[in-house]
């Protein structure tokens, strides 16, 4: 990569300048980073360090509920669950966000007010993302409309697939702008991706576009998030801000549900992307049953007894 | 969206593996015919390189010592195991694997104290790679007419087998698992500054019920070495170790009927084409260097990048390098553990002080070395030439010198520009070139997009100076055949 700032410029210029960009990038070999990702999976932390990694796990999560049968009680009750995770303890931080279908913004940012955690809002025909660009447009102008803090959108994967990637690329940039002050946070579907290096490819695409936050997955497609997956992102945004100067969070989604795997994910942060991204404003985890797992570590740390299911509040 | 506060550091709390699995003696005798024995008079310590505290005092086999296990291997060989089944042989070679595997927590503790290497590695790599030999050769013992030496191969007799220092365990299993499946018996030495796996080992074999004196244990240093490989009634030697001593044992042996394999030094070319995945050229290059201290024969000590992307490489090996842990080789996040004794220290520092007046850079990341033990942080030289000391002579330490080139045709003449030929890694992701360059590389083994990978079914071995012979899979079968 011996790009300058101004070559990424007119990287996007054409869909065969972009092309070209993105395909002179240098290639993932499979092996060797998920033998990286399972060896950074080996760190051992203990104490200390778990009870840190712990409290900046819950504080970057990013509380969802993205289903049919979501209703303005339920929203409710995860704002309240998010602003107070453990009812119990004061001391327990707050969530990041909470993440819901545009519809539910305004009931969840009535709950959340003044609370400081944020509503995050997908838009753009999530989660397949086919419908055309009017109407993604819309979904997003809605929900920033009612006031999400954050848009978490899903990019066109056929025409990724299909090497269209202007069109991808152009279709960020308009959300972008369709998102106004609203963090935008660009879902890839790296499930449907498959290689590495169309994670890499897509991770730099969208940065370019102007994402604010790159994330893996919908949650609606297996495999979610993954430990490579993220690997090769948070080298994506380490190099990015190399060049550029310019710093973009990362998002795993989907698929992390213990405090275990919470803190590789913490650990590979530390040591790819560097202690910057160490920050709930540089990174998240887009789950829901995570945080009940965090939040049982979390009193067994501090009173040295596990507490069990019963003790935490199911939302 | 909240702009918080940049968190404090994600400082990673102590992590160290308890100590008390494993029960270390305050002496050690002889492992000789299936007992431990006293030696007769002289005797060496043997001491924890991260701390420098003594463990054990080890009895030192003199001649008359390696005799009596010489005469035991004979006595094992003749009566017992040369008669015995390739298949009953291959049950006490798998229970053998099986126990490793049972007290492997235990052996990766010993090995971690006694060598200085961390946790991670013995735990990870050493011990599941024992036991994966043994489970290997065992395998083999009742098909060795399938094997390609003749359909009924004989074993050759009493093997006297002399081990290094760097990976003190898994180069025991090298020796005994083929030499054993093959029907030979053995009389072995480890190394002088690592010799308690071996001989927990021992007790393996105890526990395993193995006959008495088809497995010698005989501890000691250059001169009980010297007893082993040129008693008259021993068959074959096989050693690993440096190439000063390889050169030694031929000319002993040489006249006489011994066969001999001898796995030396080396100074392997990694190189980086402009195409590489670059991120995990980088991860290769961090595990063909700093793995094990750079304790390793076929470690990737010349390091050639294409210049092109020369600047993008090192910039990321050296972030690569500030996230290198160094420290307590018992603590389960320590990546560098300590230098293996003294005198290595000693020879890695002269290495690169010449390194320095010769005009290399010397690049290092700011680590803080603990105060007692034998420490050396990861350390790297660019602006290195072919002419340099640094890029012919092994330094057997985490200690890499950094060449480029321009072109295939430069790299594979500057890689194969030494007299050693063990190892190679070649990392592009054009498969033509992997396979062009492989085919014009003279080293034993040539990984691509990978670096310091075993496996008990792949051959390992040198060419030129490294050494002769093959150890591991199929291959590794013909030592100990005829």
């Amino acid at each position: 990569m011996n790009s300058t700032a101004s070559s990424l410029a007119e990287a996007t210029a054409s869909d065969a300048a972009l092309r070209r960009f993105l395909h002179g990038l240098p290639g993932v070999d499979q092996v060797g980073a998920e033998q990286r990702a399972a060896a950074l999976g080996t760190r051992s932390i203990k104490t200390t360090a778990k009870a840190f990694a712990i409290d900046l796990a819950i504080r970057m999560v990013d509380l969802t509920t993205l289903e049919g049968s979501d209703t303005p009680g339920k929203v409710r009750t995860l704002a309240a669950k998010a602003m107070r995770p453990d009812p119990t303890d004061a001391t327990c931080p707050p969530t990041a966000a909470v993440c819901v279908y545009p519809d539910m913004v305004a009931t969840a940012k009535k709950a959340l007010k003044g609370s400081g955690v944020n509503v995050a809002a997908v838009a753009t025909a999530f989660p397949s993302g086919r419908a055309a660009l009017d109407i993604k447009l819309a979904d997003t102008t809605d929900a920033v409309e009612a006031g999400a803090d954050e848009i978490d959108m899903v990019i066109d994967r056929g025409a990724f697939l299909a090497g269209r990637y202007l069109d991808v690329y152009e279709e960020i940039v308009a959300v972008r702008e369709a998102s106004k002050k609203a963090h935008l946070k660009v879902i890839f579907e790296t499930g449907e991706l498959q290689t590495y290096d169309n994670v890499r490819r897509a991770s730099w695409l969208a940065m370019m576009a102007g994402a604010h936050f790159i994330k893996t997955s919908t949650g609606k497609v297996q495999p979610a998030a993954t430990l490579p997956v993220t690997l090769i992102m948070l080298e994506a945004v380490r190099d990015f801000r190399e060049l550029t100067g310019q710093q973009v969070g990362v998002k795993p989604a989907g698929g992390i549900r213990h405090s275990k795997d919470a803190i590789k994910y913490l650990v590979m942060v530390n040591e790819i992307a560097g202690e910057d991204w160490l920050d709930p404003h540089w990174f998240r985890f887009g789950a829901s049953t995570l945080l009940n797992d965090l939040l049982m570590q979390r009193s067994k740390l501090k009173t040295g007894a596990y507490s069990g299911p019963d003790y935490v509040t199911l939302d | 969206m909240t702009m918080a506060k940049k968190s404090t550091a994600f400082e990673y709390a102590p992590a160290p593996e308890s100590r008390s699995i494993v029960d270390i003696k305050p002496s050690y005798g002889l492992f000789i015919d299936g007992e431990f024995v006293d030696g007769r008079g002289k005797s060496f310590k043997t001491i924890s390189p991260s701390t420098e505290e003594v463990l054990a005092e080890i009895a030192e086999g003199d001649a008359a010592d390696v005799d009596l296990a010489v005469k035991a291997a004979r006595r094992a060989y003749t009566r017992v195991w040369s008669k015995m089944s390739g298949a009953e042989r291959g049950k006490y070679l798998f229970r053998i694997a099986r126990i490793i595997q049972e007290r492997a927590r235990e052996f990766a503790v010993l090995e971690s104290i006694d060598n200085g290497k961390p946790i991670k590695e013995t735990r990870d790599v050493d011990v599941p790679t024992v036991a994966a030999h043994f489970f290997y050769y065992a395998g083999w013992a009742d098909k060795l007419g399938y094997a390609g030496y003749g359909e009924d191969p004989q074993p050759l007799g009493v093997a006297g087998q002399v081990i290094p220092w760097n990976f003190p365990l898994l180069m025991l299993a090298w020796k005994i698992a083929p030499a054993l499946a093959c029907g030979n018996t053995v009389v072995l030495k480890p190394a002088e500054t690592t010799p308690l796996t071996a001989l927990l080992f021992a007790e393996v074999c105890q526990q395993a019920d193995l006959p008495p004196g088809v497995v010698n244990i005989l501890t000691g240093a250059g001169e009980t070495g010297r007893a082993i490989v040129s008693h008259p009634d021993v068959n074959k030697v096989a050693f690993t170790g440096s190439t000063d001593v390889g050169r030694a044992i031929a000319k002993a042996v040489a006249g006489s009927d011994k066969r001999v394999t001898l796995e030396l030094g080396g100074k392997a070319a990694n190189i980086v084409y402009d195409d590489a995945p670059v991120d995990q050229a980088v991860e290769g290059i961090v595990n063909g260097i700093f793995f094990n201290q750079g304790h390793v024969c076929c470690a990737g000590s010349r390091l050639l990048v294409q210049e092109s992307i020369a600047e993008e490489v090192l910039a990321k090996l050296k972030r690569r390098m500030k996230t290198l842990r160094v420290g307590d080789p018992l603590d389960k996040n320590t990546d560098i553990g300590a230098i293996n004794s003294a005198e290595q220290l000693a020879k890695i520092r002269e290495l690169s002080e010449i390194g320095e007046a010769e005009g290399a850079e010397r690049w290092a990341p700011k680590c803080d070395l603990p105060s007692t033990g034998f420490w050396f942080p990861p350390t790297i030289f660019t602006g290195v030439s072919q002419a340099h000391r640094i890029a012919r002579e092994e330094i057997f330490g985490p200690v890499l010198s950094v060449l480029t080139f321009r072109t295939p045709k430069e790299a594979v003449e500057k890689a194969n520009n030494t007299p050693f030929g063990l190892s190679a890694g070649i990392w592009t992701e054009k498969g033509s070139l992997i396979l062009w360059t492989a085919s014009q590389l003279r080293a034993g083994v040539v990984w691509s997009n990978t670096f310091n990978r075993f496996d008990p079914a792949s051959p390992f071995g040198g060419y030129k100076e490294s050494g002769y012979g093959r150890e591991g899979g199929r291959h590794g079968l013909e030592a100990y055949l005829r």
